[in-house]
């Protein structure tokens, strides 16, 4: 018998988890703010399923289906988080210095 | 590109986001990492335009899109003062959560750009990914915007309750499990739509009964929330690198939840179910009799720290509003001079996001090793000569140590009352957010300076 994909897909899930809880776990705790800014950088990788919803249908020619515009509103918010998410760890990170000797 | 390549690249990308969190572990390979998340995510925005394999007119205008957005957000970025980071926050994880909500919408409304059969006949576990996806988006996403009006403080922080709160959320909560229950079997639009209004509904009322210095656990919380939504959105879309990522800010905001309830040794249900200092009224009444202060002024404390030969300071959420930290930076630096020993000591809660005081500090210049947490310097007090409590109140209270009747009986605090002096830069003698006295205002070694936090500290850099 077959392995439903969805199977594989809920191992990866589940295993993400496990590797997530064990490196999360050895961030220090100096820096958690920049640990919650990163993690919301990264969870905008969501841009890829607006891409997806923006472009579907349009090689149709009308690329301004309801759809579409979900798909389009998706990728501002989604871009504002990636690049204000990376930009804003990059400043806050650029800080944490060791004392001069 | 074929979808087994492009799914080997998203797991390439979701790789490189283990590694950017990994670079946190320590402020040296930090940097190094948040460069392995920028890569990841570029991998995966550029698969995805090779896998659509449209570069007509639509297109171009998703780059034109891609780039508003980010001018917005480098624009913020670069402007955001540092002070307000944990509103920054709260309004960027409300973005994802409603990116989570509009692609599940598009989803919905057009199954077959996805691959997940037509409108009106979506595949049953696509349909349960989507809904999930699109209802925890949508609690992300109203959640985040009243921590955000909280925390900006256009909305008061204090806890909003009601009769019968936690009833109507408890329906609320049963009411979008029957809603998913019948999507699933009618495919009804209308059903699609009431399941997202009733999402934003919840989230509202999830986050209004918490406040002030609960904050942290509600930031962590919608951390977490946004990672389930990306989760439910990549079963939905098949995608390797969204479950990766979900799972990972999913559980990294569930792991800072957690750190942040023991740090206020409360359980994360108490938190959630609502306001401290609401249910605990009954302590600030019998304590009201006149007990004897001893103040002082910037003069006194300049001249205790000066002769002192170790000094930890003890910054809080005052800091932050006063911005004293560039002041405080400057004062220390004068006392090193004098070959003053000057440590910075940071409860789990202080300030209103985990880590909020040590990025603070960071901008003011202030080196990662000269500032520790509560478990690493909690011992050092008993040896030290002055105590400088910035900004800090209920993270000081020795009554969590002696008194069990007390709220915050068993929560850790700093054991600020063991060191030689005390200096308590406060406004007025009022309760923290606990609501109850602080019992380290009374003791015959503590000396309050009644004032701003960053004009007594520029008034003692002046008598130094």
């Amino acid at each position: 018998m077959e392995i439903d994909p969805f199977i594989f897909r809920l191992s990866i899930f589940i295993l993400s988890i496990f590797v997530g809880y064990y490196v999360v776990w050895s961030v220090t705790p100096s820096l958690h703010t920049p640990l919650m800014s990163v993690t919301n950088a990264i969870s905008s990788v969501i841009i890829v399923g607006a891409i997806i919803a923006a472009l579907s249908g349009s090689s149709a020619g009308n690329i301004f289906q309801i759809s579409n515009i979900f798909g389009f509103l998706a990728i501002i918010l989604a871009a504002v988080n990636i690049f204000g998410g990376f930009l804003v760890t990059q400043r806050m990170l650029q800080m944490y210095k060791k004392k001069k000797k | 590109m074929s979808a087994n390549l492009s799914a080997l690249f998203y797991l390439i990308s979701g790789i490189l986001f283990i590694l950017a969190l990994r670079g946190l572990s320590s402020p040296e390979t930090s940097r190094q990492g948040n460069y392995f998340g920028i890569a990841g995510m570029a991998i995966a925005i550029i698969v995805t335009f090779l896998s659509v394999g449209n570069f007509g007119i639509g297109f171009i205008y998703v780059i034109v899109f891609l780039l508003i957005g980010g001018s917005i957000g480098a624009f913020i970025a670069f402007r955001i003062p540092m002070t307000a980071m944990p509103e920054l926050v709260a309004g960027f994880h409300s973005l994802v959560g409603l990116a989570a909500v509009f692609v599940a919408i598009s989803a919905f409304l057009k199954p077959d750009a996805f691959n997940l059969g037509s409108l009106g006949n979506i595949n049953l576990a696509s349909l349960i990914e989507m809904s999930l996806g699109a209802a925890i988006g949508a609690i992300t996403f109203s959640g985040s915007i009243i921590a955000f009006l909280k925390l900006r403080g256009i909305m008061s922080g204090a806890p909003i309750t009601f009769k019968g709160q936690h009833f109507l959320n408890l329906i609320l909560g049963i009411s979008i499990l029957i809603l998913i229950f019948y999507l699933c079997r009618s495919q009804s639009s209308s059903l699609f739509w009431a399941l997202v209004a009733i999402s934003f509904l919840v989230g509202v009322l999830l986050i209004i009964p918490i406040g002030g210095a609960d904050m942290p656990v509600v930031i962590s919380m919608l951390n977490s929330y946004s990672g389930w939504a990306a989760a439910g959105i990549g079963f939905t879309l098949e995608n390797t690198a969204l479950i990766i990522t979900g799972a990972l800010v999913g559980s990294s905001g569930a792991i800072l939840s957690y750190i942040m309830c023991k740090g206020m040794n409360r359980s994360f249900f108490n938190v959630i179910l609502g306001g401290w200092g609401a249910t605990e009224q009954t302590n600030s009444d019998k304590t009201k009799e006149q007990k004897p202060v001893k103040n002082g002024n910037a003069d006194d404390a300049a001249f205790l720290m000066k002769n002192a030969s170790s000094v930890i300071i003890v910054p809080g959420y005052g800091m932050a509003v006063a911005q004293a930290q560039h002041a405080l930076r400057e004062m220390v630096d004068v006392l090193k001079k004098n070959g003053v020993k000057v440590s910075y000591a940071i409860h789990p809660v202080a300030g209103r996001m985990p880590g909020h005081m040590n990025v603070l500090l960071a901008e003011a210049n202030v080196p990662y090793d000269e500032v520790f947490e509560l478990e690493e310097i909690n011992n050092d007090f008993a040896n030290c000569d002055v105590a400088y409590v910035i900004g800090a109140n209920d993270v000081t209270n020795p009554v969590a140590k002696s008194d069990p009747q007390s709220p915050i009986y068993g929560m850790p605090v700093l054991d600020v009352e063991k060191s030689k002096s005390v200096l308590f830069v406060k406004r007025s003698l009022s309760p923290g957010y606990a609501g109850i006295d602080n019992d380290l205002f009374y003791r015959d070694n503590t000396l309050m300076l009644f004032a701003d936090a960053k004009k007594m500290t520029e008034e003692i850099v002046k008598n130094l």
